[in-house]
């Protein structure tokens, strides 16, 4: 283990760190809801299914919103590249992991991580612990034995 | 007033995942791989949201409504078992392979990238699959096994 001195954004990442606090901030004191992406797009979902969207008029906005973001950070800069080294197969293999998983777990990166770490929840302290230990055995097994092998 | 508070969380939001750096499967690749080049980044996306967080919540806990009316709902269950384990690792495999988790997914799709457009309508069939086809599925095998259950 190295650190890529190179690739590390310190002051960048806090900074973007800080902002997602913010929203998170604006969302459960203004909203009175957990800003968690997994359970926001569930319920938004839920309500295209039941055929009453605009009975979650809450949850389709802040999707709005987020899907705006990259919109107005072009006007002020040239967005970060997207780096993929998966194909479609792989993509559609990953997707479906990750639905099935952050709704039998009950939350994602932000709701468990961001939020439920903030809470101090002990339950989402178990789930991020699990995702992160099972994505950094997922990189290890592509990157590093099945070059060795 | 609800739901513009919300647009601009999402905004907010999302213009901290692209600051952070965390719309690039790439460098959420480079957190994992703890065994390669190293790149704590994402570590000071969360260390900094959960800074913000503690604050919030800490807050939240003592408000007796939000700004825009009705109840703040917190999460009441504090339940470890089996599925939030298996949930937890399932996502983090997926994240792992592809790099991609919901929000940044989400905010790259909405960018215009045709292969985040792939992962996040797998992710949503996913999610359908969990919510809808699965337990349809066992309510029907256990009809077909002759237990009626009474729950419905």
């Amino acid at each position: 283990m190295h650190l890529d001195w190179n690739a590390f954004t310190p002051w960048a990442s806090l900074a973007g760190g800080l902002t997602i606090g913010a929203a998170t901030a604006l969302y459960v004191l203004g909203v009175g809801r957990i800003a968690g992406i997994a359970g926001i797009l569930a319920g938004a979902l839920r309500s295209v299914r039941r055929g009453q969207g605009a009975g979650n008029a809450v949850s389709w906005a802040f999707l709005i919103g987020l899907a705006l973001a990259p919109w107005a950070w072009r006007l002020a800069a040239p967005l970060p590249a997207i780096r993929i080294d998966v194909g479609v197969a792989g993509l559609i293999g990953a997707g479906l992991l990750v639905g099935v998983g952050v709704r039998l777990g009950n939350g994602c990166t932000s709701g468990h991580g961001v939020c439920g770490l903030s809470r101090l929840s002990l339950r989402s302290l178990v789930n991020v612990l699990a995702f992160m230990a099972a994505g950094a055995l997922t990189v290890f097994a592509m990157r590093h034995l099945a070059t060795a092998a | 007033m609800a739901p513009l508070l919300a647009l601009v969380s999402g905004l907010l939001f999302g213009i901290g995942l692209i600051a952070g750096g965390m719309t690039d499967p790439a460098r959420i690749k480079a957190f994992l791989d703890v065994a390669g080049a190293w790149d704590p980044s994402l570590a000071l996306v969360m260390g900094g949201a959960v800074a913000v967080g503690l604050v919030a919540f800490a807050r939240a806990r003592r408000q007796r409504q939000a700004w825009a009316g009705g109840a703040i709902a917190l999460p009441v269950s504090s339940t470890i078992d089996a599925r939030l384990m298996v949930g937890g690792v399932l996502f983090g495999i997926g994240w792992g392979w592809a790099g991609f988790c919901p929000g940044p997914a989400w905010v790259a799709m909405a960018s215009g990238s045709g292969a985040a457009l792939w992962f996040v309508a797998a992710m949503l069939a996913g999610m359908l699959l969990h919510d809808q086809v699965w337990p349809a599925m066992s309510r029907l095998k256990s009809q077909r096994q002759g237990f009626m259950t009474t729950d419905r």
